[in-house]
């Protein structure tokens, strides 16, 4: 009836997980309490859970990566801590649970941590930015996020019923394999990434075709933010190189559940091909993540700074450079599997390359800052740091690209230093910075700067405490994923890693700190102008939060910084533009297609892992079935009458009418 | 640049071998990269990659020390730009100018494109060279004919066979110090990385392939050996120590070896392909000619995983400790 599912599958015997897991589920209940309690939740169905404006949108997958960060982060404090307390000792972490550790860490950070956030804040930005209402398909962009959630519900479930895979996060054969990994781990990994890697290449799909297809009136290729540029890169980066991972994960699935052999010792299986696949998806996915990384930095210095950003179209130009070359060295992920002077030589060179384009945007943005009148806000102090970590991490990537320094440093926590320099010093930074910047769009209030800023420079402290020493420990010849060890030279290394894990988790304390404070002094925060930061870009140009339609007119674009044109003119004009003429605004209706989908899917992927096939059938039939019901919908939008429009406009116009006044004497 | 690209010397007679120390050689060209250098060196001293025991490991180190060097060299100017720029044109300076019109300048253009193209055509020059130099498949030029040894990588232990002296070893691998070493290496299960820091460059164990590594050191010591590809539970206790020790050192541990130990024919291979960790050093008096092979061509199937008979074992199967 259930499968592999007894009762045994619950870790009885293991405080941790178990402690762990049920506090988790305790806080998940008492939440879902509370909301049914005070009666939120008819709210929450209605204006969240089935919503499919893309700004909430962007908020919730937001707000999920930002929990799975913190998830991410419990297990890197309990690797920090188990490798400082492990010199010629066991720790406290047994291997088995350790290994699940860092196989954990790694798929959380990347899928469920970052990937949301980046995807949150591009979903939340890019049609504020092209000027439009929305994303091209609606629904499918809330079907994309719930698949997302759905995948990282299921890697929390295997906290508590069997376990997560105990084979790094990219589950190498035959390790992988069902002989060697019997367990339910790899099946939770498995399922969990087809069924999220779906929603994202959905929502490659939706971007790409948006940023294509749907843009403000004037709003030309050349007059896009670099925002949009990034988003449009690493979207088609999604579209080409997530059915690889889909492709690959679904092979390695073949081979667990029905016994083929692609990547098995015998019967014509490669366990390389594997390898091959899945950094060929996997070094396009860094880009992915870095490239919208890149765009937040640009938004944030050129807006700081007070100046347009420098050389834009080169900076166009290096991202694509980027974006194409990216698909060029997925094989410097294993120069040494042997494969010969002449390949390692080749994607040596072609990785090497890719910093030239990484290059060129560094000194465009520091030459944006050149003539500047920079502010330091939370944001800038986050660009700030990054320009200056990811020029560290920029080097030791490029000094693994050199094939023999590779051969000492593959696999060493030098390695496990340079990738956390570019994620935490680009992604994790940008994830900050564009989360502060955004902020005040999508509440309507700021952020507190004072806890802002202690938040940003003891993370700044933390890193560098926790990962310099992990490059020297490298260089020391310490390989990763160790649970114990006995070489005396690593220690002093660690310990001071475990130093800097503290500083990190005080930091991670002031960002909470941050936004309880900010939600209570929401009010002394507020942004009524709905253009805090003296913004260049359009989504200034609504107000905060910006209503459903986002737009009440669509703007008419002329140049590069189209809302910075608008204030000029407003500022050199002392008067506003005309009021234009208002009409209803057709906008697509809440659809809980998305939710009710990834429910179905929830229930296949968690059958699909514990074998338990009557419930495989009826999960995909009935997923399938809700797609049916949606497809054959009668009416797909609502209309917002013209006086509603009006009425908002009017109430943004006056705010924006005090504006002026108050900057009537500044020149133009 | 002194030293220019790192390439593979050429050994030393055996009988006078002399002690390689990059680093002590190594001239640094940047004298802004002083803290960083000396980082490094704290390192170089304490059984690192940077302390290079043997030409391999000293010409890898070399290629990374130079690599270091040639991007610090755009690389420390850029870290100061950008805290100089961001500080100078902060909002409260008044004495900066601000230039909301400078966005362009083709001059800049072309030196932000330029300087990076031509630092990394440089740096792709030394990888090029340097990935043909010290390919690991390729022999180390010496008159000595090199010591021949099979690496399996198994569950989580290392067995070295020495083909041509007939023995074979567990966790400890003993090799002449001043002669070239040519490992082949497979694996009897899943996917290992055979790594001896101090002698350099690291390869792949896979099964059903073979992968070739040459590899020397210098002088007589005991270099801490390892798996640098994760494995498994077992991981962390596969390691081993390699022995390097003079010429009559080794015809005397080989001697010691064909006295001791039990024969290591396929019986007691499968009894060794056992799921063990943390497993003592040992030698065995005999070997199979033809079991590297036999691995290698799965003529012996790959060694089993886990145990999956026990309650819960296909849930979540435990180390048997």
């Amino acid at each position: 009836m259930f499968g592999k599912l007894t009762w045994q599958a619950i870790p009885w015997d293991q405080p941790i997980p178990l402690v762990a897991g049920s506090v988790v589920v305790l806080i998940v209940l008492a939440v879902l309490a509370w909301v049914v309690i005070k009666g939120y939740l008819p709210y929450l169905w209605r204006e969240w859970i089935t919503s499919v404006d893309h700004k909430r949108i962007g908020v919730m997958y937001t707000l999920l990566g930002a929990v799975m960060l913190l998830r991410g982060f419990i297990d890197a404090i309990m690797m920090r801590s188990q490798q400082a307390a492990a010199f010629r000792a066991a720790g406290y972490l047994p291997p088995e649970h350790y290994d699940q550790i860092f196989s954990a860490h790694g798929t959380i950070m990347i899928f469920f941590a970052a990937m949301p956030i980046v995807i949150g804040l591009m979903n939340f930005a890019v049609p504020l930015q092209l000027g439009v209402r929305d994303v091209a398909f609606p629904t499918l962009n809330s079907t994309s996020f719930w698949l997302t959630a759905t995948g990282a519900l299921l890697v929390n479930i295997s906290l508590v019923i069997g376990e997560f895979a105990r084979t790094g996060w990219l589950v190498y054969p035959p390790l992988s394999g069902l002989p060697y990994s019997p367990g339910v781990g790899v099946d939770y990994y498995l399922w969990a990434l087809l069924i999220s890697g779906v929603g994202t290449l959905m929502t490659g799909i939706n971007f790409v075709t948006t940023i294509l297809k749907i843009r403000a009136p004037g709003m030309s290729y050349l007059r896009m933010t670099i925002f949009c540029w990034t988003a449009l890169a690493a979207n088609l980066l999604i579209v080409a190189a997530f059915p690889i991972l889909t492709a690959t994960l679904a092979m390695l699935a073949l081979d667990r559940y029905l016994d083929f052999h692609f990547f098995t010792n015998e019967a014509g299986g490669n366990m390389m091909m594997f390898i091959n696949l899945i950094w060929a998806w996997g070094h396009p996915e860094v880009y992915i993540l870095v490239l919208p990384a890149f765009g937040i930095f640009s938004e944030v210095i050129s807006t700081f700074s007070g100046k347009p950003l420098f050389n834009y179209r080169s900076m166009v130009a290096a991202t694509m450079f980027i974006c194409l070359v990216s698909y060029m060295v997925w094989l410097h992920h294993f120069f040494t599997m042997g494969a010969g002077g002449n390949v390692n030589a080749f994607f040596g060179i072609s990785t090497s390359i890719i910093a030239v384009g990484t290059g060129v945007k560094i000194y465009n943005w520091l030459f944006t800052m050149y003539g500047g009148r920079i502010r330091f806000a939370t944001p800038m102090l986050w660009s700030m740091g990054f320009l200056v970590t990811f020029v560290i991490g920029g080097m030791t990537g490029v000094l693994l690209a050199v094939p023999p320094a590779d051969f000492l440093l593959h696999n060493s926590l030098f390695l496990v230093a340079h990738f956390h320099n570019v994620i935490i010093g680009g992604v994790l930074f940008a994830a900050f910075a564009g989360i502060t910047y955004w902020f005040p769009k999508a509440f309507g209030f700021k952020l507190d700067e004072g806890w802002g800023k202690i938040a940003f420079w003891l993370s700044l402290i933390g890193f560098y405490v926790v990962f310099m020493p992990l490059y020297v420990a490298g260089l020391l010849g310490m390989t990763r994923r160790l649970q114990h060890y006995d070489v005396a030279a690593w220690r002093p290394w660690v310990l001071v890693a475990g130093i800097g894990i503290i500083i990190m988790i005080c930091a991670a304390a002031c960002q909470v700190v941050q936004f309880v404070v900010s939600i209570r002094r929401r009010d002394e925060l507020r942004d009524e102008t709905g253009d805090p930061w003296d913004g260049r870009s359009l989504e200034w140009a609504t107000a905060s939060p910006p209503p459903p339609f986002n737009f009440a007119v669509l703007p008419d674009v002329r140049g590069e910084e189209p809302y910075w044109e608008i204030k000029r003119r407003a500022i050199e004009t002392q008067q506003l533009s005309a009021e234009p003429k208002y009409e209803p605004i057709e906008m697509p209706r809440n659809s809980p297609t998305g939710f009710i989908t990834a429910f179905f899917c929830t229930m296949t992927g968690f059958a699909l892992i514990w074998h338990i096939w009557w419930m495989v059938g009826l999960g995909i039939v009935a997923a399938y079935a809700v797609f049916v019901w949606f497809a054959w919908r009668d009416v797909t939008e609502y209309s917002i009458p013209a006086e509603e429009v009006a009425r908002f406009d009017r109430a943004r116009r006056q705010a924006r009418e005090q504006w002026l006044a108050q900057h009537a004497g500044q020149p133009a | 640049m002194r030293g220019g690209v790192g390439t593979v010397k050429q050994l030393p007679d055996s009988r006078s071998a002399v002690v390689t120390r990059p680093l002590q050689r190594h001239a640094v060209p940047c004298r802004m990269s002083a803290a960083l250098i000396a980082l490094l060196s704290v390192s170089g001293c304490s059984g690192g990659v940077l302390d290079a025991q043997g030409p391999i490991g000293a010409a890898d180190a070399k290629i990374l020390l130079n690599a270091v060097g040639i991007m610090l060299v755009i690389v420390v100017p850029t870290i100061i730009a950008i805290l100089a720029f961001g500080w100078w044109f902060r909002a409260s300076n008044t004495r900066a100018r601000y230039r909301p019109e400078f966005v362009y300048s083709g001059g800049i253009e072309v030196v932000v494109w330029g300087i990076p193209t031509l630092v990394i055509m440089f740096l792709g020059g030394v990888i090029w060279i340097g990935s043909h130099d010290l390919d690991p498949f390729k022999p180390i030029s010496s008159p000595d004919k090199p010591t021949e040894v099979q690496v399996v990588s198994l569950d989580w232990k290392w067995l070295f066979i020495y083909p041509d002296q007939g023995v074979a070893s567990v966790n400890e691998l003993a090799v002449p110090a001043g002669i070239p070493v040519h490992f082949s290496l497979t694996s009897a299960s899943v996917m290992n990385m055979f790594f001896v820091p101090q002698l350099g460059s690291m390869i792949a164990t896979m099964n059903g392939m073979v992968t070739q590594l040459h590899l020397a050191a210098d002088k007589p010591g005991e270099f801490y050996g390892q798996s640098a590809q994760f494995s498994g539970d077992g991981f962390s206790d596969m390691n081993f120590i390699l022995r390097a020790v003079p010429q009559d050192g080794f015809a005397q541990w080989i001697a010691t070896a064909r006295q001791s130990g039990s024969a290591l024919d396929r019986t007691s291979y499968l009894a060794l392909c056992q799921q063990s960790s943390n497993v003592r050093p040992f030698t065995y008096r005999t070997v199979d000619a033809s079991l590297f092979n036999a691995v290698v061509n799965q003529q012996l199937p790959p060694c089993p995983g886990p145990n999956i008979e026990g309650p819960g074992a296909t849930v979540r199967p435990r180390l048997e400790r």
